[in-house]
């Protein structure tokens, strides 16, 4: 979920209201932002700093502008502006080369005129950016964004990928020029750059956008020129031209990520809420895209269905005033329906349902009559789970204590640690391609590791120590839908001055009693195949009528002890429970 | 010892009352034996009644002792110097080790003083004579055998030169009981079948029980604190009507984790960062054919009433293996069951199981938790239902104060954060998630278009640590939890605080 930072005296001014912390903080619960925490400011501490967690698909509410904005229409003060991409006699023109369909194949422009940009204005340019890059574009690799002083170019500007030998500027705040390929180098060493080098480093071509007489606007995903760069020179306030680009691999989030901007920063521009139209001109295909877009889409809804789904009963007029409140500007047609204009600050909204939320939402969650469903159904319990839970009360009742291990271990859990050989085990064991350490290698296929572990972390309890966990194991199953599937286990230890067998041999007798398997009707059969036991020790568990074993039991090899660091002896068991259900 | 305390018996008999200390002297015992026979007298009932007692036993140093033979080291220096004074080094040969605190006592005392002179200092005399207050001070401790009659500031000057030593000595009051006897008889310890056979335990004297002492530890096994708060979330659910769902599937297809529930290829949840892919089987087997053409439709907005995510669904990602990231991949299957039986029947459906999340560790985060979740599927739901069901379920977890905020999920819409009231933290903490699924997640399941399905979720663990007051989870889950806690664990009653 994203934070976004905000002075309160600035946001507080442009709401034109006053809160106390606990009213502003109740305003952010019913809208659906959360005032995370209120701190000082790092270079400042007189100023109070609010951190709003904002919800991952509201783009529009990442910086100062939005979320004052949607506030003041959600408190009813002002009204949803009316946003609009006026095309003038001569657009700016991008044209955009084939070379760059293999890296970075889409461009969008937009130009805002006359833009106020004062120290507060340009930090909200700045963080507006930082915070798309890091949420919808995806660290820049999805989209990347420059803006520049349109005043410092040449239009028509040209987007073309090129060999990096062949392209050389003087990036942002650098002072001299670099090759494209001497940059990415150079970069290496930066700790905010160096993270988005890999976009295009392996790339043959590097995308760069330029004017018509060739100076360097930016070398996209990477870096802008420092010529066209929005500078404020020192003064309190500039009136600027500003021109947006956003190259993008998904053309989608280009978009969103244009309007975003552009309707943000744009109640700052000469006349209010309007860009100016721009164009892009593909040459591969032929196609020009008249940009920003700043499209606003209508829905109709029905009232009496969105009542059905909310669990209200809003006349007309109250739904399309409350969601005019959530933004999306809304009147009353015939026949019980409401006509919602979604702008282009929402493009959160893909479906009838996002909007019955902001019917919701503006309600009041804590509003709706709670009232249990009457839904008639008849419950039941997953077999399996039921009988898992009855035999867990019944091994507890025999004297064992249960554990709860985790599913995920390294792979020499499942083999070095239990004497198992690699190249037999491994091939079935499903494992993890990005485990962040060992301990989340694969899953188990076995539950005594786990115990062991438990075992050897509590070495200062006395003795006996007998445990026991139920719980699924995976195995590799390439008959199966996803190739692999789970299987239930049962496994006890015990642990004490003497191997006890007798003990884990009594537990296997007191379980079979409690499953229904009869004496004679399953036995025993020794198994010295089996390294993870003792020589001699070790034995398979057969059950008349099912092929193979159900289980094993045994002392454990004095090496497997060592291995988890037990200095008394240990046996124990692990049965396949579902092939004896 | 027998013997000792007969002797005991006849002393008290004679006299009705004495303190150990005294009856030691008097018996010519050591105190400590004496006192070892009054506590068993005292095991066999009301023969006698011992109070504890203290005093301070003062006593003299070795230094202490010779300073009333022989005088204070002071009034030893004195007496050694000559009319005229006498040259430092012979004096202090003359008195030899004692002499330098003597001499410096003695100056203190204004008794003697140092004169410097050609060849060397000389000690002369300044009073005529002196009186050794400090040895006639011992004296009297050693004849009185108290050092009551002395000041604090004299006693605590003769501790300071280690002339003198106080330790404190327990002792016993005894006087005879209400059952006081000379005769002893044996108690007997327990009861025995022989005594209960031959009735002999009408005439024996039993040993009384400490009823302070606890009780034996019984050798019994326990259940998992987790696992017991489990089976009782499990109760609660079935006791609201709802059916288990079969969730033993830990490889999960992205198909099902992810895009059957309209999550965008694109989400960060499916980013390495955030999720275990897995490198064998790597990818699923299968994944039904038209149900994918049809959750392709809605996630590129081509169906279903949807502007989607816009292009590029790539169906190599559906089939990317995971680690299933919640128990919502399995209600997805069920879900689909229910859609694709053509005739719909409401259901309630719950799970508990593992889920999987690739995230740093915390004290409060795992790789792996339990996932509790809930869904109920009927015609004409409503979000006061989801609501409904939510007070009712965290009411019988006895988290009563709740509040609701909107939030985004990418397969809920309208979502709700369901928040609680921490009483300890004393603010409001998330407890659990919800919403109404996405109709772009259902109608391609072939669920009916006026089939509203809710449902929530949140982690097993969470209100545990709440409930027993954990903060590190691994104090509650993985191998390295202390199983005296397990073992301490009370049975699970989630409605009492």
């Amino acid at each position: 979920m994203p934070t976004v930072n905000v002075p309160r005296d600035l946001l507080f001014e442009r709401l034109n209201r006053k809160f106390t912390e606990e009213e502003f903080d109740h305003l952010c619960f019913q809208f659906g932002v959360e005032l995370d925490e209120v701190s000082a400011d790092e270079k400042d501490p007189t100023i109070t700093i609010y951190k709003i967690d904002i919800p991952a698909n509201r783009y529009d509410l990442l910086c100062v502008e939005g979320i004052s904005r949607a506030l003041s229409i959600f408190l009813g003060d002002i009204k949803p502006p009316i946003y609009k991409a006026i095309q003038p006699t001569s657009m700016v023109q991008t044209i955009v080369k084939p070379s760059t369909q293999s890296v970075r194949p889409f461009i969008v422009t937009g130009i805002l005129r006359g833009v106020r940009v004062t120290k507060n204005i340009y930090n909200s340019i700045i963080d507006l950016q930082e915070k798309l890059h890091h949420n919808i574009c995806r660290k820049r690799t999805f989209v990347a964004i420059g803006v520049h002083d349109l005043s410092k170019l040449t239009p028509p500007f040209t987007y073309s990928a090129d060999p990096p030998t062949s392209i050389t500027f003087k990036p942002l705040n650098q002072t001299k020029e670099f090759r494209a390929d001497e940059l990415m180098e150079f970069y290496q060493s930066d700790n905010h750059l160096k993270h988005y080098l890999h976009i295009i480093k392996d790339s043959p071509v590097y995308p760069i956008i330029r004017d018509s007489t060739g100076t360097v606007l930016s070398m996209p995903p990477i870096i802008n020129g420092d010529w066209t760069k929005v500078d404020l020179e020192g003064k309190p306030e500039k009136i600027m031209d500003l021109f947006f680009e956003a190259t993008a691999t998904d053309i989608t989030k280009a978009n969103i990520v244009l309007d975003t901007l552009i309707t943000m920063l744009s109640e700052h521009s000469a006349s209010k809420f309007e860009a100016e139209a721009t164009e892009v001109f593909y040459e591969h295909s032929g196609e020009t895209v008249l940009l920003p877009s700043l499209t606003t889409r209508t829905q109709l809804i029905d009232v009496k269905e969105t009542n059905s789904v909310v669990g209200v009963n809003l006349k007309a007029e109250e739904m399309s005033t409350s969601l005019t409140r959530m933004g999306l500007k809304s009147s009353v047609k015939n026949k019980g329906s409401i006509s919602v204009d979604i702008p282009p600050t929402r493009h959160d909204v893909i479906h009838v349902c996002d909007i019955v939320e902001d019917v919701a939402i503006a309600y009041g969650y804590d509003n709706i009559v709670a009232e249990l469903p009457r839904t008639p159904t008849v419950a039941r319990q997953f077999p399996l789970n039921k009988v898992t839970d009855l035999l867990r009360e019944n091994v507890a009742q025999s004297g064992f204590t249960e554990a709860l291990t985790f599913s995920l271990c390294s792979v020499e859990d499942e083999c070095e640690k239990i004497r198992q050989k690699r190249i037999e085990v491994e091939p079935t064991l499903a494992k993890i391609s990005n485990p962040k350490t060992l301990e989340f290698q694969t899953c188990r296929k076995t539950l005594i590791p786990g115990l062991l572990k438990t075992i050897q972390a509590n070495k200062k309890m006395p003795l006996p120590l007998k445990l026991f966990e139920i719980s699924d194991v995976v195995l590799v199953d390439e008959k199966e839908e996803v190739g692999a599937r789970n299987e239930r286990h049962l496994a006890a230890v015990a642990y004490n001055k003497l191997p006890g067998f007798e003990i884990i041999h009594g537990l296997l007798d007191r379980i079979m009693a409690l499953l229904e398997v009869g004496e004679g009707n399953y036995w025993l059969e020794a198994c010295d195949g089996n390294p993870t036991f003792f020589e001699g020790r070790g034995a398979l568990i057969k059950v008349k009528g099912k092929e193979g074993a159900i289980g094993s039991l045994g002392v454990l090899h004095p090496e497997v002890c060592e291995k988890f660091e037990l200095i008394n002896p240990c046996s124990a068991l692990e049965i396949n429970l579902e092939r004896i259900l | 010892m027998a013997l000792l305390t007969d002797k005991v018996l006849q002393h008290l008999h004679k006299y009705g009352a004495v303190d150990t200390l005294q009856l030691a002297e008097t018996l010519k015992e050591e105190h400590q034996k004496v006192i070892g026979s009054v506590k068993s007298l005292q095991s066999l009932g009301n023969i006698i009644e011992v109070e504890q007692a203290s005093r301070t036993k003062t006593e003299l140093t070795a230094e202490g002792k010779s300073f009333v033979e022989n005088g204070s080291h002071e009034a030893i220096v004195f007496a050694a110097i000559p009319e005229g004074g006498i040259s430092q080094s012979y004096l202090m040969k003359a008195v030899g080790s004692i002499g330098k605190i003597g001499m410096s006592k003695a100056i203190q005392n204004g008794w003697i003083k140092i004169v410097k002179e050609e060849g060397g200092t000389k000690v002369v005399k300044i009073v005529d004579s002196v009186d050794d207050s400090i040895r006639n001070k011992l004296k009297d401790v050693l004849a009185s055998g108290t050092a009551s009659h002395l000041d604090a500031k004299a006693l605590a000057d003769l501790k300071k030169r280690k002339l003198l030593i106080q330790t404190p000595v327990v002792y016993y009051n005894i006087k005879q009981g209400s059952d006081f006897t000379t005769q002893l008889v044996k108690l007997e310890t327990e009861l025995t079948p022989e005594m209960l056979a031959s009735g002999l335990w009408k005439e024996k004297n039993f040993k009384p029980y400490n009823f302070q002492a606890l009780g034996t530890t019984l050798p019994s096994g326990h259940l998992h604190p987790l696992l017991k708060v489990r089976s009782e979330v499990r109760s609660i659910l079935l006791e609201m009507g709802f059916s288990e769902m079969p969730t033993n599937r830990f490889v999960e297809s992205s198909f099902w984790n992810f895009d059957a529930l309209y999550v965008p290829q694109k989400h960060p949840a499916r980013d390495a960062q955030d999720t275990f892919f897995l490198s064998h089987p790597e990818k699923c087997n299968f994944i039904p054919k038209e149900f994918m053409e049809r959750v392709k439709a809605a996630h590129t907005g081509k169906e279903f009433g949807t502007l989607g995510y816009g292009p590029g669904w790539k169906e190599e990602e559906a089939y990317k293996n995971c680690m299933r990231t919640h128990t919502t991949a399995v209600s997805a299957r069920m879900l689909h069951e229910i859609g694709d039986k053509g005739e719909f029947q409401p259901a309630r459906l719950f799970s508990i199981d593992r889920v999987y999340r690739n995230e740093t560790l915390d004290a409060t985060h795992l790789a792996e938790f339990h996932q509790v979740e809930g869904v109920v599927a009927d015609y004409n739901l409503n979000l006061g239902n989801l609501i409904g069901i939510m007070k009712e379920f965290f009411g019988r977890l006895g988290i009563k104060k709740l509040r609701f905020k909107p939030a985004y999920n990418p397969y809920t819409e309208p979502s709700m954060e369901v928040f609680s009231f921490h009483e300890g933290l004393k603010k409001w903490v998330e407890v659990g998630n919800s919403g109404m699924f996405r109709p772009e997640m259902l109608l391609p399941m072939g669920i009916p278009k006026d089939v509203r399905v809710i449902a929530w979720g949140l982690s097993l663990e969470r209100p545990t640590m709440i409930r027993y007051g954990i903060d590190n989870i691994r104090d509650l889950v993985g191998p390295k939890v202390d199983l005296q806690m397990v073992y301490n664990n009370p049975i699970c009653r989630l409605d009492t605080n």
